[in-house]
């Protein structure tokens, strides 16, 4: 099958990137600059990060209360201008995919991710909705410390938003939609924007000195740090909220009310614990654990990897894995597995990095 | 000193029987940042081929193939600090482990430095 093109796809060359395919795109893996460097650039000035592949839906504001029959987040109680991190449920509780669900004025905005968007929208049309699929937006990522200073220079008003919320602002007669929020654990914004403009404003902001264009492979190293798990690996159909360590995604009315996909086994776990978790792993040493690392416990294999590499910004190895829940707890001493040999490692709270996002509350 | 190169992107040097193996310039750039090394002991056989270490940048770890059969002499202890070495100076400080060749009629098989420029062009 060949890769789609992103709208950006002559940008990312010009500047460098190499392509790799992912989600049926043709995608930049790294510029130049190199993983480490973009990584270390986003977590102390601002990346750029072309995110198009991620599927954008909407669906009338008349469907929240039938959305929410699908995932265990409060839709329909949801302000406007506020997103809403959930996850989409079969009939055991197992994740379908995570996403974002906004309430706007006009609709419910939702960006779901690029490898499960075509599954995603025959689940939801299967239930009886009707999503649009808006695959003429474009969806950029501005991710930093310096990111607000660089957004807002540009599209004046952006740096009033707080953390997950968004609100739609103009940028020289361009109607953009833009959210305080991210996949590094750093301050930022997601841009989504008709994808025929989506060149000239990336090329605006580039323009900057202190934005960099970044990569899919700094993404993937600043999502692990901020302890953000991914769909298709730390997440999967197998994989409850609960063991994953997103109950923070139950919203309280639905814990009491229930009336979402696997509710009755998901609510036992939140009141018995589930008997796994995904957990964060600091590793001894210096080699990187990968996905797919057996888990050791007491000499015995006891869990898996999910995700796993170097932490750029902590210098030292880092992974998700799913242990049962007697190995669960922080300061945990156990093992893993890597080409026959096990190399120590310990239970850690997530994130590995702390996040740096600016929450309802915080000064302007 | 004689310079070999395969088409996996490794060098070998060659100084009678006693060779140094690493990889190539084109390889750390395919590879990215380096951030692991795991040699050979000493004293482990490897064979022209077959995975004799492995390379792990930030996203995937990567086999190298050893590029001729012989008896591991050594290995590069500076990488245990430093692998960016294999970025910054693969050809140089950046090698991975000696060997004593054990059959240096493999040496045959194998690139120069000019045949291997014209191989990395044309890829």
């Amino acid at each position: 099958m060949t890769d789609q093109l992103l709208s950006l796809d002559a940008l990312h060359r010009r500047r460098g990137a190499r392509m790799v395919s992912f989600a049926g795109y043709a995608m930049p893996i790294q510029y130049a600059d190199g993983i480490i460097a973009e990584h270390q650039w986003t977590r102390t000035h601002a990346g750029l990060f072309d995110v198009s592949h991620m599927g954008q839906l909407t669906l009338p504001l008349a469907a929240d209360a039938a959305l929410e029959r699908l995932l265990p987040g409060e839709i329909t109680g949801l302000a406007e201008g506020a997103l809403r991190y959930s996850l989409l449920l079969n009939d055991n509780g197992g994740i379908l995919d995570d996403l974002m669900v906004t309430r706007r004025a006009d609709d419910l905005y939702l960006v779901v991710n690029g490898a499960t968007k075509v599954a995603d929208l025959a689940h939801l049309r299967a239930a009886g909705l009707a999503p649009v699929y808006r695959d003429d937006l474009a969806l950029l990522a501005l991710q930093g410390p310096a990111a607000v200073t660089a957004l807002d220079g540009l599209v004046p008003g952006v740096a009033a938003l707080r953390f997950m919320r968004a609100g739609g602002f103009d940028w020289d007669g361009v109607a953009l939609w833009v959210s305080r929020s991210g996949y590094t654990g750093e301050d930022g914004f997601e841009v989504s924007l008709p994808a025929a403009a989506a060149e000239a404003f990336a090329e605006a902001l580039l323009a900057q000195s202190e934005v960099r264009p970044v990569g899919l492979g700094a993404r993937d190293s600043l999502r692990l740090e901020a302890g953000l798990p991914l769909y298709g690996h730390d997440l999967t159909p197998d994989t409850t909220p609960v063991e994953a360590g997103l109950s923070f995604a139950i919203s309280k009315r639905r814990k009491t009310e229930g009336g979402f996909p696997g509710a009755a086994l998901i609510l036992a776990q939140l009141a018995e614990g589930a008997s796994r978790r995904r957990v964060g792993l600091a590793i001894d040493g210096r080699q990187p654990v990968r996905e797919g690392a057996a888990v050791i416990v007491d000499d015995e294999v006891a869990g898996l990897v999910t995700s796993g590499g170097f932490g750029p910004a902590l210098g030292s190895p880092i992974a998700m894995a799913y242990v049962p829940a007697a190995a669960a707890a922080d300061g945990t001493r156990l093992q893993v597995e890597v080409r026959g040999r096990r190399l120590d490692a310990t239970v850690v709270p997530m994130p590995f990095f702390p996040k740096s996002y600016v929450r309802e509350g915080a000064k302007p | 000193m004689t310079l070999y190169f395969t088409k996996d992107h490794e060098w070998v040097s060659v100084d009678g029987t006693s060779g140094t193996v690493g990889i190539t310039d084109y390889a750390q750039g395919q590879l990215g940042d380096v951030v692991f090394v795991e040699v050979p002991a000493a004293g482990t056989t490897v064979t022209k081929g077959t995975a004799a270490a492995v390379v792990e940048s930030v996203k995937a770890a990567s086999d190298v193939y050893s590029p001729v059969s012989g008896a591991v002499t050594g290995a590069n202890a500076a990488l245990e600090a430093e692998p960016a070495l294999v970025n910054t100076d693969p050809e140089g400080r950046g090698w991975f482990f000696t060997l004593t060749l054990s059959a240096p009629d493999e040496l045959d098989g194998l690139m120069d430095e000019a045949a291997y420029k014209t191989f990395v062009a044309s890829l």
